[in-house]
This record gives structure tokens, C-alpha cells and sequence, in this order.
């Protein structure tokens, strides 16, 4: 027996993101472990560019909305100032992993105590479906329309393995969202790294593998299906990184 | 108990894939949205889980201890 | 309590700025500018304020914008390429209202230019700090005080209109020693935070939210409110200086370190007999239009705009107020090269004995 009651975190209301999109999963799990914490009225969400921004139409807690990539800039100073509020970014794969590279990487390895979530969905689905960092080899996009091709495009960018790779992180793992497995571990995930945030432990980095319907032209269903047989097998869930013991 | 809020509800389809029980499935009735909403066939089989409210993007489905069974 | 220190115009600013209250810095390093993040490093943490070497300029100002949402009194510096990276931030901070220093110790361009400095920015600051149509107020010293008293009094104007600040001053006034007499340290409280900030939850029962995002008729509506107080600026914030004006049949037009310069060539030109002036503006933005179109254009011949870059990027502010009433002049050194007293001292008298064209 188990008991489910939606957080007050988010609005009584529709979320911006298409059906089955997993961006408003993603929400949703962060707005009940922050209920759970304790952490709503303190938490900070700052607000990235791309699809990432559409919590913004129903998000309750306090927000600041900044520029494409500059997410982890903008943390840093508000942590830096205001350290005894929870703040997370959330930020998307064209936004972490493209334009703010130097933001996260740089952000990480000064070991900033804050957190940052980051949805992988291997495309800019904002912008209607172009090649992003993370677009699997051979992944049709609306800049790779026969596929990516490694040879000009290069290899999809492993975050999780290259933040682990950094002293500073305190705490780095990646969950999928396409199965309640996913999403429970993913959920404990996001728990474990605002308490270690809350415990001054450092920067904690958790990247969710999402799904993009509407871009990828595929039913909702079908996308939790090509999670499991492509993005999973490349990007492989796990802990990569845990200081907080 | 389940309780759908049918509102929300995005008609993705997630939780009649993930129900363990297999008692939900898309009904045929539209929201205000347009979008398909589930309703469960037998709620008498419902082992309140909360899978369904788990894989819910939209926090659409709320599951609660108690109904008849409880 | 005032106290005075011999010191660079750049730790002036840095100094009057934790005297006004500044607890957040980020910044990259560059030339002519890098005593600013340097002072601040140790000086920041010695008052309970937090510095951070950024990644870049853009990171930089994205740390700012952060910060100064909390409501902490936040700046950044840098010089012209690095002000060219934070025009994106600068922006985000007029669209979200956000109030922050930007300080430019100017130098040669554009590009790379050069380290030496030049006032090669002024058509940056005052016409498109960033992309999407605002402005900044922008103040120009002339000296380590003036730039020390300027900066001390900044946040009063950026929080006045939930806006960015910029100084605009050359990397000659950065690095030169002058006396400063400091103004006393600003005690603020947590009283003293906007009510617009993050800062805190507890106590709010709304919810705190800052963007730079709006829908179409608001950020209408924003871009109108932003042109009704660029206006009243221009009403109730404009500073200038005059020197020898009364009587000037040729008036100079020069701020910053070409105000220095020129102060000097009309020092000597008076002592010949020749009747030149000068106005100095202060404030860049809003631009000093008023004391130019009133000139009386039946004794004033000719103005002269010396500036230290090459084209002349003020004349044709100048020369709108003029309104062809009179011949406008330029004299200029650029990329690097200073003005001197000789040459600037020669331009003006070539113009006013009417060698020049």
C-alpha cells in the first residue's frame, strides 16, 4: 500500500510540456522531495533556458529565470550570498552541455554547494528538434536529418562521467524516467542530493534521461520504449560519484 | 484510493502501461483539453500501488489509503 | 568619517565600493582593469562578502545577476572585450529588472585593441550595452575621487530603478595614483533590502519570482515604462561640468581623461588670449543636451569634441544639439596612443586661429 499526494509545490494546474513528456515528471519529483524535506518555502529553482523553462507556468516556490546556459553562474552567486537556502538549477541538455559547458564544469569544480538537475533528452526541443550534445549516434534531429553522424558531429557528451571526473562533486549519478524503477531511484536520487546540499557537502550534479514525443516523432509510449533499447544503453544509469557518506 | 483528476490528465497513457494490475485503461471521453483520460475497469482489484501516481507527469493521479477494502 | 588614502583610480573604485555596500564580485581578469578584482578579493571577505573569479565575463555577470536578485549589492568590471561578453547579462539584468555596477576601465580597439588605454566604448555604453534596446546610466570620471564618489552613490541609482549601472572611465584614470578622500562605510541591514528580492521566504507567504521572461503586451508595456525613465534622466540626472564658459567663442566637448588633457591646452590658449571652454559631460547617458543646445550660438563659433579614440564616437550626440549652428571639430589619438598636451593643445589652436577644416 502506498500513498500518493500531488505537491503543493506546483500549481493546481496543467503543466506547459507535452503529453508524456517527461520534463513535468521531472517536475513533479522535485516538487515532492522537496515537500518532503521541509524545503519548499526555502528552496530556490533557477530557471534555465529550452523546454526546462516551461516550469515556470506552474512552479509555486520561489524562482529566479536567467539566460540560456548561465544557470550555475547565476546559482553561484546567489549560494554565495544567501547560503542557507536550497537552490537547485534545472537546466536542459543544449543548455548545460552546449552553451553553458564552461558554467557547469566550472561551477563543479569549484565545488559549489548547490545543486543541479539535469533533464537529457537529446534534443532542443524549445527551438523544434535540432541536434543537441547528447543526440545519439544515428538519432534523426531537424540539423541531422539523415541521422548523427559522428564524423562531422562528433560523439553524444557523457556528463555524468565527465563531472565524476572533477575532486570538487559531492554527488553525481544519472536515473531514467522511462520506468518505475527510474523514477523511484531517480527520486531518491534528487532526495540525497539536496540533503547533502542541505549538509554543506558541495556541488551534487543528477541528470534524468527524459524523452522528447513531439521531436522525436514518436508517441509517448513509444519513446519509453526507445529509452530502454538506445538512450539507456549508451547513457548508463548509475552513481558515478558519492561523497556524502 | 485512486483518485484521477482528469483535468490534467494528458492522456499519455503511462499509468494504464505501468498499472501492475492492469485495471486502468484510456476511456473514450475527452477533457476540456482534448486529451483522453483513463479510468480504471475494476477498482475492487486496485492494490493502491501508487505506481500510476508515480509515472503521472502531470501529479495528475493522487492514490490514498482506504476505500472499501481497507 | 572620511579618510584619505593615495591610491589607483581602479582601487577607488573598488574601495568605494564596499563602502557602499557591495558584498558581491565576480569578475575575469583583464587588462587595464585587473587591480579592481584584485582589491576585492581579499577586501570582499574582510567585510562578509563573497568574491568569485569567474570562468569568463559571461559567467561573471551571470554570477551578478544572481547575487544581486538576492538583493545584495552586486558589480562586476571589466574592459572592452570583456564587455562585449556580459552584454548578453547586461541585458538579462535591464529585462529582469535587476539592479548591478558594471564598471568598463576602457583600452584600445576594437577586438583585441590594445591594453594601453582609449575611450573606444562610448558608442557601447551609451547606445547598445546588449541586444534588445535599453539603456544604462553611464558615468565617466575624471579622476580617482570623482570616480571613488561616483561609484559610492551607484547602487542609490540602480536599485532607484531596478537597472544596471555602468562607469564608463579609460584605463589611464585606472591605473593613475591620485589622493582619494573615501566616504564612509554604508551600514546596511537586511531592513535595507528591496522588497523585490529573494533573499528570504521566510516571513513572505507569496511567492518570490524574478524573470526576464514576459509575455508580449507586458514586455511592451516594460519597454514603455523603460522609455519614460530614460526621459526623466535626462530631466533630473544629467552632470556635467563647465570650465571658462562664460565668455567661450569655442567650447570643447570632452569627457574623462580628454577632459584632463584638454583642461590643460585651455589653460595655456587662455593665458594667450584665446577664448576657448569646455563642457564636461558626467553622465554619458543621459547625455548633457540641454547645456550644448543652449549654447549662444551667435558667440560660440565652433565645437571641438576631443576625445581619445579614432573616429570621434560622441560627435554625433554633439552635433544634434548643435544643430548646424556652428562648424563641429574633432581631435582625437586612438588605439593605444594618448592625448598629450602639445597635441591637443595644438588641434584646438589650429581651429580656433582657423587653420583647421
Amino acid at each position: 500500500m502506498a500513498e500518493y499526494k500531488r505537491s503543493t509545490m506546483i500549481a493546481d494546474a496543467p503543466s506547459g510540456y507535452c503529453p508524456g513528456c517527461l520534463h513535468s515528471l521531472a517536475t513533479r519529483l522535485i516538487s515532492d522531495v522537496l515537500e518532503e524535506l521541509g524545503q519548499g518555502d526555502n528552496s530556490l529553482n533557477v530557471i534555465s533556458v529550452g523546454c526546462s523553462a516551461l516550469n515556470i507556468l506552474y512552479w509555486n516556490g520561489d524562482f529566479l529565470s536567467v539566460a540560456h546556459g548561465r544557470a550555475p553562474a547565476a546559482a553561484t552567486g546567489i549560494k554565495r550570498t544567501n547560503p542557507e537556502r536550497l537552490v537547485f538549477a534545472y537546466q536542459g541538455d543544449g543548455d548545460l552541455c552546449a552553451i553553458g559547458l564552461a558554467e557547469i564544469i566550472s561551477a563543479a569544480n569549484r565545488g559549489e554547494n548547490f545543486t543541479v538537475i539535469f533533464a537529457n533528452n537529446q534534443t532542443y526541443g524549445m527551438t523544434g528538434g535540432q541536434m543537441a550534445p547528447t543526440t545519439l549516434i544515428g538519432q534523426k534531429s531537424t540539423t541531422t536529418v539523415y541521422g548523427r553522424d559522428p564524423q562531422t558531429t562528433g560523439y553524444p557528451m557523457k556528463m555524468c562521467e565527465l563531472i565524476a571526473a572533477l575532486e570538487a562533486p559531492a554527488y553525481v549519478a544519472r536515473f531514467a524516467l522511462n520506468s518505475p524503477k527510474g523514477v523511484r531511484e531517480a527520486r531518491a536520487g534528487i532526495k540525497k542530493a539536496f540533503q547533502a546540499q542541505l549538509d554543506g557537502r558541495g556541488f551534487t550534479f543528477v541528470e534524468l534521461l527524459t524523452n522528447c514525443p513531439t521531436n522525436w516523432h514518436m508517441s509517448p509510449l513509444q519513446t519509453l520504449d526507445y529509452m530502454n533499447m538506445n538512450t539507456i544503453p549508451y547513457f548508463k544509469p548509475g552513481v558515478y560519484k558519492d561523497k556524502t557518506e | 484510493m485512486v483518485q484521477i483528476n482528469e483535468a490534467l490528465c494528458k492522456g499519455c497513457g503511462y499509468c494504464v502501461k505501468f498499472c501492475p494490475k492492469q485495471i486502468l485503461q484510456i476511456g473514450k471521453t475527452r477533457n476540456r483539453r482534448g486529451h483522453f483520460y483513463p479510468e480504471m475497469t475494476h477498482e475492487s482489484a486496485c492494490i493502491t500501488c501508487a505506481v500510476c501516481a508515480m509515472m503521472c507527469p502531470e501529479g495528475a493521479i493522487e492514490v490514498s489509503k482506504g476505500g472499501d477494502d481497507a | 568619517m572620511s579618510e584619505k588614502r593615495f591610491m589607483k583610480g581602479n582601487e577607488a573604485i573598488a574601495e568605494a565600493a564596499v563602502r557602499a555596500g557591495c558584498r558581491f564580485f565576480a569578475g575575469y581578469p583583464i587588462t587595464p582593469q585587473n587591480e579592481i578584482p584584485e582589491y576585492l578579493s581579499w577586501r570582499l571577505p574582510e567585510v562578509g562578502g563573497a568574491f568569485v573569479q569567474g570562468e569568463s565575463e559571461i559567467a561573471s555577470v551571470n554570477m551578478v545577476y544572481g547575487a544581486a536578485a538576492m538583493g545584495t549589492r552586486s558589480m562586476t568590471s571589466s574592459s572592452g572585450p570583456g564587455i562585449s561578453l556580459k552584454a548578453e547579462g547586461i541585458s538579462y539584468l535591464a529585462a529582469a529588472m535587476i539592479p548591478a555596477l558594471i564598471v568598463n576601465i576602457s583600452r584600445g580597439g576594437p577586438g583585441l585593441g590594445s591594453i594601453q588605454p582609449a575611450q573606444s566604448d562610448y558608442l557601447q555604453a551609451t547606445k547598445a550595452l546588449g541586444h534588445g534596446g535599453f539603456h544604462a546610466m553611464v558615468f565617466a570620471p575624471n579622476s580617482a575621487q570623482e570616480a571613488a564618489d561616483l561609484v559610492y552613490n551607484a547602487w542609490d541609482y540602480a536599485e532607484r530603478d531596478r537597472n544596471p549601472v555602468l562607469v564608463l572611465m579609460d584605463g589611464c584614470l585606472g591605473n593613475i595614483m591620485e589622493e582619494v578622500e573615501l566616504p564612509p562605510m554604508k551600514k546596511l541591514t537586511d531592513e535595507d533590502l528591496p522588497e523585490w528580492s529573494l533573499t528570504r521566504r521566510n516571513g513572505r507567504d507569496y511567492q518570490g519570482n524574478i524573470t526576464p521572461i514576459y509575455t508580449e503586451p507586458i514586455l511592451e508595456g516594460i519597454n514603455t515604462m523603460a522609455g519614460e525613465m530614460y526621459k526623466l534622466w535626462e530631466e533630473e540626472d544629467v552632470k556635467f561640468e563647465t570650465y571658462e564658459l562664460d565668455d567661450a567663442e569655442y567650447v570643447v566637448v570632452a569627457y574623462g581623461i580628454a577632459s584632463r588633457v584638454a583642461k590643460e591646452a585651455i589653460m595655456e590658449l587662455r593665458k594667450e588670449g584665446y577664448k576657448v571652454g569646455m563642457i564636461r559631460p558626467i553622465t554619458l547617458f543621459p547625455f548633457p543636451k540641454k547645456i550644448i543646445h543652449d549654447l549662444d550660438y551667435s558667440r560660440v563659433k565652433g565645437i571641438i569634441d576631443i576625445e581619445m579614440t579614432i573616429p570621434a564616437q560622441m560627435r554625433d550626440d554633439i552635433e544634434l544639439q548643435v544643430a548646424e549652428r556652428c562648424p563641429v571639430y574633432e581631435y582625437g589619438r586612438s588605439g593605444g596612443c594618448l592625448l598629450d598636451d602639445e597635441g591637443v593643445y595644438d588641434a584646438i589652436k589650429e581651429i580656433v586661429t582657423g587653420g583647421a577644416n
